[in-house]
């Protein structure tokens, strides 16, 4: 029978090679689910994968969809690297918009170099202050993040759409819930399409973020913090610290992904803003091992995937939900396969405990007796 | 007299999908598994009986079909998290990501139709009785259920060797494994219970409380059925409790417009929402309490030394 034998220390090459078997096996389970849906999936596969890469339009469109990703994720990577579950994203990205959306309108219609940092800067004090609320619960009060987080993003999506059908309408418009367009919206990087200059500030996140967790001792601090808490006691960081800290990073990107999304491809303020950029950007951390680099291909990884299933699903009538339906196999798959990194799958033969007496006997044993005996 | 009972009805309806799923999750959680997928598991319960309910006309069935998606479901979180010992929080978030995702994709076409009218109990002379006959004998079937489900699940884990077990797994995998007791084997048991009562409660959902079919019908109900379980201290009575005071916080919406309280319906409705957090900030408070009461290996992967 097939038996899982614990690992001495955990394989580095498997820490590696677990994502891309994931990827392989979502792409089979998605070819048995176009078959199962009676689609024709190898030009459904085509259609995902291939096809957004072969004009300039697919390119600049990766760009646009991968800068929130990317944004997001890497606020995560540093959370979930600290242990500290900050499931909330979506709804941080939400206020972020909304806070940085609210500076343009009250300036309007004023315009000015100023004003696209000065909606940064509000885009992500909103996030991050949305985050400070389980951060301050999680800290003072110990309640569950996770929860906390979460529920949050209901009460921001709600907020959101509360104020744009209300306070922050337009009010030359034709009572449409939708909010003035900006006057200022993002620089656009390749003329002609809608990739901003976003993805210039998500690239340097991820620089930032590396230097953060491979070269900084608050890096350090965060990653010791997630993997031997005890330790990190008794070496004397303090943990609440660090827990704010990691709230109010995730939490600042990404408010700033969603003031780049309300500045950039949308330009204004609407109740769908928040379309599970936030909760796609927890795959794209952990695909990306939780690592900078790892994040930054993740997230153009889940981007094409995106733009692709979009494209499926207008040529070939798919349901739109085909897109989230891979995400969560990604997922799925990515942890299943995790087991490699931590385990030693094994055949063994079954022999009866009567049959061999070194069977029964065999005792709880440490890392030391599991040598291999002569 | 009418508008109380009304509401209490209301309350009620409301109360019992979290309630199927909250008694759900605790049998889970008292085995020492924390299965975060609730929302997951519900929505795909959700779609599986109204879509059968829609191809076969027989309630029965639809029930049958909520009950074993939602089992299905908790069974491949067990793969993840018990066999391949993934990391529980992980493995919670991606079944609930794909159990959204599959239910969408499942529920294409359904969107628009109507559930048949739920049969409701009627005892001749009984619930006829002014106020108190509605809200006691007028109920649908999946009321009374919940109810029962709430006072067994009681019974057996406090007074049944089973429930002994369970509450031994949970507390102490690795004394439990040494007299003998097959956490695992367990433990994928309990989950699937807990995936079968998700699933019932995300029927309830689609079949009785509002008959349709609506993409993320869920709305967040299985992240507020976790909470429950710790509002409850992983307490059967106090999980009833707790799930009809949450369902008088939801109807508190539908009823204040009635009463004439004029606030914004999209800040109302982010009553329950907020009303978690309170309860979650209230519970965890003392640190040292939450340590004696929640089951000690909730959460924590069990690998068997051998």
């Amino acid at each position: 029978m097939l038996r899982l034998e614990p690992r001495r220390e955990p394989s580095r090459i498997m820490f590696y090679v677990t994502p891309f078997l994931a990827i392989g096996l979502t792409l089979v389970a998605g070819i048995v689910l176009f078959a199962a849906l009676d689609k024709p999936p190898l030009p459904a596969m085509r259609l995902i994968f291939i096809e957004p890469l072969t004009s300039l339009r697919g390119v600049a469109e990766l760009l646009v969809k991968g800068t929130p990703l990317i944004l997001i994720a890497i606020g995560l990577a540093i959370s979930f690297r600290g242990g500290v579950w900050n499931i909330g994203a979506e709804g941080q990205f939400a206020i972020g918009a909304l806070a940085g959306g609210t500076v343009a309108l009250a300036f309007y219609p004023t315009t000015g170099w100023w004003l696209l940092p000065l909606m940064s800067l509000a885009g992500m004090a909103g996030g991050a202050a949305w985050a400070a609320i389980p951060a301050l619960l999680r800290t003072r009060f110990n309640a569950n993040e996770i929860l906390v987080s979460l529920m949050l993003v209901y009460v921001a999506v709600l907020l959101l759409s509360s104020l744009v059908h209300g306070a922050l309408r337009d009010p030359d418009g034709l009572n449409f819930p939708e909010s003035r367009l900006f006057q200022t919206s993002l620089p656009i990087l390749i003329e002609g399409t809608r990739a901003h200059v976003g993805f210039l500030v998500g690239l340097v996140a991820v620089l930032l973020s590396w230097i953060l967790l491979e070269r900084h001792v608050l890096g350090f601090k965060i990653k010791v913090l997630g993997q031997a808490p005890r330790a990190a006691r008794y070496g004397g960081f303090s943990e609440k610290g660090l827990i704010w800290f990691c709230f109010l990073v995730s939490g600042g990107c990404a408010g700033l992904a969603g003031l780049f999304e309300a500045a950039g491809p949308v330009g204004q303020l609407v109740p769908a803003l928040p379309s599970g950029y936030g909760f796609t950007a927890i795959v794209v951390a952990f695909l990306g091992r939780l690592n900078p680099l790892g994040v930054l291909l993740a997230g153009l990884l889940l981007a094409l995937t995106s733009i692709g299933g979009e494209t499926a699903q207008i040529a070939m009538s798919l349901p739109s939900a085909t897109t989230a339906v891979f995400q969560g196999m990604l997922l799925f798959f990515l942890l299943a396969a995790d087991v490699l990194v931590n385990y030693r799958p094994r055949w063994i033969a079954q022999r009866s405990a009567a049959a061999d007496p070194l069977a029964r006997s065999e005792a709880p044993v440490g890392t030391m007796q599991r040598l291999p005996i002569p | 007299m009418e508008l109380l009972a009304n509401i209490l009805i209301s309350a009620m309806i409301a109360a019992t999908p979290l309630l199927f799923a909250a008694i759900g999750e605790l049998v889970a959680e008292r085995s020492g598994v924390l299965n975060l997928s609730v929302e997951g598991m519900m929505i795909v319960g959700a779609i599986a009986g109204f879509s059968t309910v829609i191809a076969t006309k027989s309630v029965l069935l639809a029930l049958a079909a909520a009950i074993a998606s939602g089992a299905v479901m908790a069974a491949l979180f067990g793969v993840l998290a018990l066999t391949l010992r993934a990391n529980q929080v992980a493995s919670g978030l991606a079944l609930s990501m794909f159990g959204l995702g599959l239910s969408a994709l499942w529920g294409q076409g359904y969107s628009g139709l109507s559930a048949p009218a739920f049969p409701r109990l009627f005892v001749p002379g009984l619930s006829d009785i002014p106020f108190l006959g509605k809200l006691l004998f007028g109920q649908d079937g999946l009321i009374y259920l919940s109810l029962t489900m709430v006072a067994a699940v009681a019974w057996v884990l406090d007074r049944t060797r089973l429930g002994l077990i369970v509450r031994a797994i949970g507390e102490n995998h690795d004394a439990a494994h040494a007299i003998g007791y097959r956490v695992v084997a367990l433990r994928y048991l309990a989950l699937m219970f807990g995936g079968a009562m998700a699933g019932l409660g995300g029927a309830y959902l689609s079949l009785v409380q509002t008959p349709l079919w609506v993409e993320r019908m869920t709305a967040g109900r299985g992240w507020i059925a976790l909470a429950l379980v710790a509002f409850a201290a992983w307490r059967p009575w106090r999980v009833l409790l707790g799930a009809y005071l949450f369902g008088g916080i939801t109807i508190l919406q539908l009823h204040s417009q009635a009463l004439g309280v004029k606030i914004d319906a999209q800040l109302l409705s982010m009553l329950p929402y907020l009303a978690t957090i309170v309860v979650l900030v209230v519970i965890s408070r003392d640190v040292v309490k939450v340590k004696l009461t929640a089951p000690q290996c909730l959460g924590k992967p069990f690998h068997a030394a051998d």
